[in-house]
């Protein structure tokens, strides 16, 4: 166990200094240019070339990024070409407002999806069934940037209920844990009812029927605690997701993320500030996927001894 | 033409079926049926106070800010959905066929360097990605496709990887490899075609996502770039307006919800049909 996570760890390590590298590559070889962005339209090319060179961007690109891993590996993440402030300082600023978003959304789908998932399992057939089925493919179909432009509509426009944009208090939240909940709660109910049906079947449920015991005490004492073990996995690997989304989401509601962070640098040429978020993404994906794995054994016995 | 009947048998397939196919064709159609062109704007397009055409009269789906006639622009923008989704999937498909192919049969150090590049490719966020990319690159089209292309392509290599490597394991392959048959006789003739239904369901499902992602980037404004019409640019130009228009948002983004949720059904439906090991799976 010990040895099986410190491969891991290694190997996580060399996953987020490989992503780097790539994303590094990726930007530098682009034909945008952070100096002349910098400089505005109107610089010489004398000004140009001096802020190419305060930046260190006239430097050969192995030797950029040597400097940047190096700093990397004592975790400075540099500095925002525009802002001058440390990257790592404002990624911080701006991750309880994400951590938050996520956070909620989360909530919203494993409430929406153990919920619903239960109910088609034991009513299979029937109404909620049929509906939980149709929209798990409605929710890995619909574009969030609708979801949300929707949810705005109806929610803030015409009733009133929520702030259309903004952050800090509870109303706030809503409708963007709601844009980003509510699509993947299809899913997580999908999982739960399949999981639900498994265990339905087995003989210790059957065990319990035939000792006379209730069906809701069957169900919520003895089968749900078994049948939401994937949706431990399954958050582990949704945060990859919500990364993503949250760029759409943030933009949308005006929510002051490191979704709406990469936004901005992205339309400045900001690299510093790209190369941060997309080790900050990265290292949430990885890290998702690592909690996941780690913590199974503990919640499923059957997978320690195998 | 087995695999036909057994989606008919399926009404949520047969309804991804039938808007499948009504999409394709009003694509193709669209010069013939579109009622304006896409890209006039109408002297009688808006109000007198300049605002945008509400469905119905004249107009039947309404204006745009610009006065143009949206049903028209929708109809277009078809085109440009499919293409890229085409494209851009196409592209993703091929490239996760070769190496999953050229990782699950090399194995060895070779294999192993491919498939750690596609678990480097997984943690990459996936939509950051393409935002980035494509914001950096002033997008056109076909940078639109190459980008969405350039990360989609990681499931699909993943999964043929998997494949492959239970393919190569099998009694046909060792019995063909002791006559004598050469690395490309194997894997062209022997292996490929038993990934041909993997790369018919990736080729269905993955233009789901590629129209998803199309649009979200338009929508963003580094997709595909106006006048030229897409269902993620027309909400694009109108964001700003919605709470007056709200139809300029509601229309196409149903018609891009439709869209992704018919090539989802049909592809789910196609993966039961060919692969019944996976039947019932998420």
């Amino acid at each position: 166990m010990g040895f099986m996570l410190l491969r891991r760890l290694g190997q996580a390590f060399l996953i987020l200094i490989g992503v780097a590298a790539i994303t590094f590559v990726l930007l530098y070889a682009l034909p945008a240019d952070p100096a002349r962005m910098l400089a505005g339209r109107s610089a010489t090319a004398q000004t140009v070339a001096s802020i190419r060179h305060e930046l260190g961007l006239d430097q050969p690109l192995l030797v950029q990024f040597w400097t940047y891993l190096s700093g990397l590996l004592q975790g400075d993440l540099g500095r925002s070409y525009a802002q001058k402030t440390e990257v790592w300082t404002l990624i911080v600023a701006r991750l309880p407002a994400t951590l938050t978003l996520m956070a909620a959304g989360i909530l919203v789908e494993v409430v929406l999806g153990i919920t619903f998932g239960t109910i088609a399992a034991v009513k299979r057939g029937g109404t909620v069934d049929r509906v939980v089925m149709m929209a798990s493919f409605v929710g890995v179909s619909a574009p969030q940037f609708v979801v949300a432009l929707l949810l705005l509509y109806v929610f803030a426009v015409t009733l009133g209920w929520f702030p259309m944009s903004g952050y800090g208090s509870f109303a706030h939240v809503v409708l963007p844990a709601m844009t980003l909940g509510v699509l993947g709660a299809g899913w997580y109910a999908r999982m739960v009812r399949s999981a639900m049906i498994d265990v339905l079947n087995q003989d210790y449920v059957r065990t319990a029927r035939a000792k006379g015991l209730s069906s809701r005490r069957i169900i919520f004492r003895h089968a749900l605690p078994n049948a939401i073990l994937p949706i431990v996995a399954m958050i582990g690997i949704d945060i990859g997701q919500f990364m993503g989304g949250v760029v759409v989401v943030e933009a949308v509601y005006g929510w002051p993320g490191i979704g709406q962070l990469a936004w901005q640098a992205i339309q400045q040429v900001d690299i510093p500030i790209i190369m941060g978020v997309t080790l900050t993404s990265a290292l949430a994906i990885v890290t998702g996927n690592l909690v996941a794995d780690v913590i199974a054994p503990f919640i499923d016995p059957r997978i320690r001894t195998s | 033409m087995g695999i036909v009947r057994s989606l008919l048998r399926q009404p949520t397939a047969v309804f991804g079926l039938v808007v499948v196919i009504l999409v394709v064709v009003l694509a193709l159609a669209a010069p013939l049926i579109a009622p304006f062109s896409p890209d006039e704007q109408m002297f009688d397009g808006l109000t007198l106070e300049g605002a945008p055409m509400p469905p119905g009269g004249q107009f039947l789906l309404g204006t745009d800010t610009l006065g143009r006639d949206l049903l028209s622009r929708m109809l277009y923008g078809a085109r440009t959905s499919l293409i890229i989704g085409l494209v851009a999937n196409g592209i993703a498909v091929t490239i996760g066929l070769f190496i999953g192919i050229v990782a699950g049969y090399l194995r060895g150090l070779a294999g192993n360097i491919l498939m750690r590049f596609t678990d480097l490719m997984m943690a990459f966020p996936a939509l950051l990605l393409a935002i980035v990319l494509a914001a950096l690159l002033r997008p056109s089209l076909w940078i639109v496709a190459m980008v969405i292309a350039l990360v989609n392509w990681v499931q699909v290599a993943r999964i043929v990887y998997t494949e492959t490597r239970g393919l190569v394991e099998r009694d046909f392959i060792m019995a063909e490899r002791s006559l004598g048959a050469g690395h490309g006789r194997i894997l062209f003739l022997h292996i490929l075609p038993h990934l041909v239904p993997t790369a018919i369901v990736w080729g269905t499902l993955g233009i789901a996502t590629t129209v998803l992602l199309e649009a979200t980037l338009s929508f963003l404004g580094i997709g595909v770039q106006p006048p030229e019409p897409s269902w993620g640019n027309i909400i694009f130009e109108s964001q700003s307006y919605f709470q007056a228009a709200p139809w300029l948002v509601f229309f196409p983004g149903m018609v891009i919800l439709l869209t992704a949720l018919a090539f989802n059904l049909v592809g789910d439906a196609l993966r039961d049909i060919l692969d019944p090991t996976q039947r019932g799976r998420g």
